[in-house]
């Protein structure tokens, strides 16, 4: 539980950060809130040699409603999101997520930003991200959800690229996340997404493979008028899970197909 | 407040405001000047031959004071770490173990090197430079497996796995043959990792011009640490202190000695520095003792009446690659197997297995939530064996005489099952309850129902019992009172608490036997330079049973004296003289009344008694005549969600009988530790290895699924009150009756519900993928024609 050695650097711009970045080189890691990163330098799974902590660059907080989008700020933590008026207005599934994150702890420091950034297989915004065809912006530029996450911890950014919102469309239709997990606090054994949106459905699934799945096979059968359990026994085709403590490949298949028919018939 | 009425009183916990404020003092709140901390090199396998080891760029790095391996400690440390006999005289095989391998590990964790640095950063990292080079041994980590004749051996040489085999009772042929109906089960009981919040930490300072040594440990037993340390270091115990300041939980796991409670005073000797090693989590889960990790294959009969006629258990106990210090403690399973009821004959036979994991040691409840499980689980199938209502078979077969002896030879004090099943019952409302679940299964919503009856046996112990299971020393408790000329009071005992409330509980008994206030009453323990020459610590609740008998008998002898000194003041025979309300008086005269306080100065006086020494102590030892039998029901209320096998548990009902009260408050607390820590094992917690590599697989909390209180309903409890014959107080032990009683009240719930699926047993963790599995072989199986008989994976 004690980590290796690191430098430690805080930035007060966004600029600074990737000057910093620059200067520590591929093994620098942005320290944001730190709930992911602290828990895997403890028991040195990683081992960055320099923390570049943005948590005091100013402006990064924010949700903002434009138009059709709506703007959140990389630093936005968990608990704004879960609470904010305008994300439960114009995008609640978001809100719903962000209250099922972790603890009140994680909630009140981790950011969505960390979260995209981490783009673990198990986090709950990615999957959102990718159903929504969200935007994730970054220092240098805008990658779409879809092109983000691509494989297990993996994402196009660059050694000194910092993301610094996440751009969303406004969705307001009925909804329904559902987060199977063992204790309240855990990670989704499997995790379903459900979104109505410009007539359609946006679904998605967490902790199926290395990055979030949209099912684009049960948006096509229920576009194509089936019924909930008939479009979801397509949520597992082409899935290929990996089997962990918690639940084997096949089981996490069939998670995927009744958690997708509840999300649907739960969606509100 | 009328100070004769604390006994009973439902006080706050005068040890809270300081915990849970952040104030409490626990081993790594203590530092000594110059202090250096200790990092421990361990095995990465099960099961290897250490070729050759390099230490030299750890010697050299940054803050680094020394590394030792075997060869350094073998200079100052001798003998072996202890194994009692426990509830197994002979051994067959009991591999001696060193604090620190030589030549071989046999577990993944074992120290190999110590490294100690100026920080425990440096000391962490130098650590990581100790190149070791290992050559891999083929490891047995499967219980069943390790009993095959062509295993691997946990022990290179070794001719099997066998720590021991004991046949308590044999089985009676004839008996058997007299049942209608038999049912066997093979039942597994799942390691678990003790996990308590304070991890494991020891500091030590050596001081070489007086050759003291000063431990501070997290331990459940100080005493019996001074006394390894003396054997193995050669120290008097006079010149050795251990200090367990508070204690963050032990649950059992910090009874017995470990490796670094010898590295770390004997780093302290080495270097003469002052040495820290506080375990991190990934260590606790590693190298603590784990519990249970059993398995028992279990038979038993009944007549269609519902006449329980016999059981007969097999256990297999995974020790783990030594076998602990108390390892064949847990054996007390075979002898508890009979439960609550009265059998014809109760035969069983215990195995201990060595493999390449942990040594396995007690843990809360230790071979009673064991007992308790298969006992209950095996009446539920007897029950649905010849289907009579789970409720119905219990209560014909109650013991229901008392004292009992069992079969085996042990003597339960004082019950009255009957009647807290029935307040269980009623309480769950059972009646509507099960025609719910009738409703709601014709709905598909499968509701489950389960029934825990259990017993216990604890307050250990007598010393004629005790004293040739740990191998000498009677297992009774001390205590010292000592009045001060104003009347204040401190008392000492020799029994320890992590967490159940001593501070608080003691004082009441003092309180109510001195007739002092209760404030004036200042509480220490912990400390083995303070009070009694011994003390026997806290595991088995025993600390009130035991414990507080010797605090109650201390407090006695103080009174008796100080009614000899009264009846001297008054000038009056000592028979005449009242003792009431912290208050001496002669009989008919209470206006001329003497508080104790005032006797307790005239103690310290002038005019004592012909024969009376000065001064108001007293220390008193008791040695209990009998061990304690707490008992009680439980009952779980469970909902599966048969899609995911997914298990609700929605309502929890437990009523216990641990004989008088002291304080109600603590006791529901321990009630409500104990019950989670049961339905943690039911639902979410398992040690997992890995089979091939020997690797643990839940090496941090993400992995080891300790639930939380987001995780279980509000318990419901009940008390009835049946006082022990035991002790003068009455009292019993409720430390572990939660952790008893409750797992196999949830499998018996959960395997209550799928019961129309044609599931009769389900192991523990009932996790979700697990149960899933199981309904959809069931149903499977019922698909393709078969009897819908669970398939095992």
């Amino acid at each position: 539980m004690i980590p290796a050695a690191f430098e430690y650097a805080r930035a007060a711009s966004i600029d600074e950060a990737a000057k910093l970045l620059d200067k520590y080189g591929e093994d620098a890691k942005v320290l944001a809130g730190g709930h992911s990163l602290i828990p895997l330098m403890r028991l040195r799974l990683a081992q960055p040699s320099a923390l570049v902590d943005i948590n005091g660059i100013k402006g990064l907080d924010y949700i903002k409603v434009e138009g059709s989008k709506v703007h959140v700020g990389a630093l936005t933590r968990h608990v704004e999101i879960q609470n904010s008026d305008a994300i439960k207005d114009k995008l609640p599934i978001l809100a719903e997520v962000a209250g099922e994150v972790g603890d009140n702890q994680v909630r009140n420091m981790g950011t969505i930003g960390g979260v995209v950034a981490h783009a673990d297989a198990a986090g709950d915004y990615p999957t959102i991200a990718l159903i929504l065809d969200a935007d994730i912006v970054t220092n240098k530029r805008s990658i779409p959800a879809k092109d983000f996450f691509k494989d297990l911890f993996t994402t196009p950014l660059a050694a000194n690229e910092i993301v610094t919102e996440v751009v969303f469309p406004v969705a307001d239709g009925p909804h329904k996340y559902i987060k199977f997990r063992r204790r309240l606090f855990d990670w989704a054994i499997v995790g379903a997404a459900a979104q109505k949106m410009n007539g359609g459905w946006r679904i998605g699934l967490t902790n199926v493979g290395p990055t979030p799945v949209r099912a684009k096979a049960v948006e096509e059968a229920l576009h194509k008028g089936a019924k909930p359990e008939e479009a979801s026994q397509h949520a597992s085709d082409g899935l290929n899970p990996s089997g962990d403590l918690r639940a084997s490949p096949e089981y996490k298949k069939h998670l995927a197909r009744v958690l997708t028919r509840r999300a649907i018939e739960q969606s509100a | 407040m009328a100070v004769t009425t604390m006994i009973g009183a439902k006080i706050h916990r005068r040890e809270d405001p300081r915990l849970v404020s952040g104030e409490g003092r626990y081993v790594d709140d203590f530092t000594r000047p110059g202090t250096i901390f200790l990092s421990v090199v361990r095995s990465p396998y099960a099961h290897a031959r250490i070729k050759s080891m390099d230490v030299t760029q750890a010697t050299k790095a940054p803050g680094v004071v020394a590394v030792y391996t075997h060869k350094d400690f073998a200079k100052v440390l001798s003998g072996t770490m202890p194994v009692t006999p426990s509830f197994v005289a002979e051994k067959k095989q009991n591999p001696p173990r060193f604090p620190i391998a030589d030549k071989e590990v046999v577990y993944q964790g074992e120290p190999v090197a110590v490294v100690l640095a100026e920080t425990k950063y440096q000391a962490s990292d130098a650590g990581n430079m100790i190149d070791v080079d290992y050559e891999q041994l083929p490891a047995v980590m499967d219980l069943e497996k390790a009993l095959e004749e062509n295993s691997p051996k946990v022990h290179s040489g070794a001719s099997d796995n066998v720590g021991w085999d004991l046949t308590y009772i044999p089985d009676d042929a004839a008996v058997m043959k007299e049942a209608d109906v038999v049912v066997k089960q093979r039942i597994l009981q799942q390691r678990l990792a003790p996990t308590s919040m304070e991890t494991r930490g020891v500091l030590a300072e050596y001081s070489k011009p007086d050759g003291t040594l000063t431990v501070w440990m997290s331990s459940q037993s100080p005493h019996f640490v001074r006394l390894f340390l003396a054997g193995a270091m050669g120290i008097p115990e006079t010149r050795i202190r251990v200090i367990s300041p508070d204690v963050g939980g032990g649950f059992g796991a910090k009874i017995s000695p470990y490796s670094e409670d010898w590295l770390v005073p004997a780093a302290a000797k080495l270097t003469g520095r002052p040495v820290k090693w506080i375990e991190s989590r990934t260590e606790s889960l590693q190298t603590t003792t784990h519990g249970r990790g059993q398995i028992f294959d279990v038979e038993a009969g009944v007549k269609k009446d519902g006449t329980l006629v016999f059981m007969k258990v097999t256990q297999y106990l995974d020790a783990g690659a030594y076998l602990g210090t108390f390892s064949a403690f847990q054996s007390c399973a075979c002898l508890l197997a009979g439960g609550a009821y009265n059998w014809k004959h109760v035969s069983s036979r215990t195995v201990g297995v060595l493999t390449n994991r942990v040594p396995t040691d007690p843990y809360r409840g230790a071979g009673r939530p064991e007992a308790t499980h298969l006992c209950e689980r095996m009446i539920d199938l007897l029950a649905d064996g010849i289907k009579m209502d789970p409720a119905a078979l219990r209560r014909k077969n109650f013991i229901s005489e008392f004292p009992h002896q069992n079969h085996f030879g042990l003597t339960f004090d004082s019950g009255n099952y009957e009647k807290a099943l029935a307040m269980a019952l009623e309480m769950v409302g059972y009646e509507k309850l099960r025609h719910e679940q009738e409703e709601g299964r014709k709905k598909g919503r499968y509701l489950g129902i389960g029934l825990s009856s259990w017993i216990e046996i604890c307050g250990f112990g007598p010393s004629a019992g005790t004293a040739p299971a740990t191998g000498g020393i009677a297992l009774v408790e001390s205590a010292q009172v000592r009045v001060f000329p104003t009347g204040s009071v401190a008392v000492y005992v020799g029994t320890h608490s992590h967490g159940q409330g001593h501070d608080t509980t003691f004082p009441q008994i003092v309180a109510d036997t001195l007739g002092v206030p209760y404030d004036m009453i200042e509480m220490r323990h912990g400390d083995t330079a303070e009070g009694p020459a011994f003390g026997y610590g806290t595991y088995g609740s025993r600390s009130l049973a035991v414990g507080g008998m010797a605090v109650h008998k201390a407090s006695k002898k103080v009174v008796d004296k100080a009614r000899k000194l009264a009846a001297h003041v008054f000038e009056a025979a000592e028979e005449d003289v009242v003792f009431d309300q912290g208050h001496f008086y002669v009989k008919g005269s209470p206006d001329k009344r003497k508080a104790f306080g005032e006797i307790a100065f005239a103690a310290y006086g002038a005019g004592l008694p012909e024969g009376m020494e000065q001064g108001l102590e007293a220390v008193a030892y008791f040695d209990p005549p009998n061990f304690v039998w707490p008992f009680g029901t439980h009952v779980a209320v469970v909902e599966v969600d048969t899609e995911t096998g997914d298990v609700d548990l929605k309502r929890y009902i437990a009523v216990d009988d641990c004989g008088n009260i002291i304080n109600p408050m603590i006791v529901d607390g321990q009630v409500h530790g104990g019950v989670a820590q049961g339905i943690a094992q039911a639902l979410y917690e398992e040690v997992v290895y890995d089979d091939e590599s020997g690797q643990l697989k839940t090496g941090s909390l993400v992995d080891y699924l300790v639930p939380t209180a987001n995780e279980f309903p509000e318990f419901e409890l009940g008390r009835t009150i049946t006082p022990s014959p035991t002790n003068e107080l009455g009292v019993k032990g409720i430390g572990e009756a939660g952790t008893i009683a409750s797992s196999v009240a949830v499998i018996n719930a959960v395997c209550d519900a799928l019961r129309p699926l044609g599931i009769k047993h389900v192991d523990m963790p009932a996790s979700p993928d697990r149960v899933w599995k199981m309904i959809h072989n069931a149903r499977n199986a019922s698909h393709d024609g078969h009897d819908g008989k669970e398939a095992r994976k």
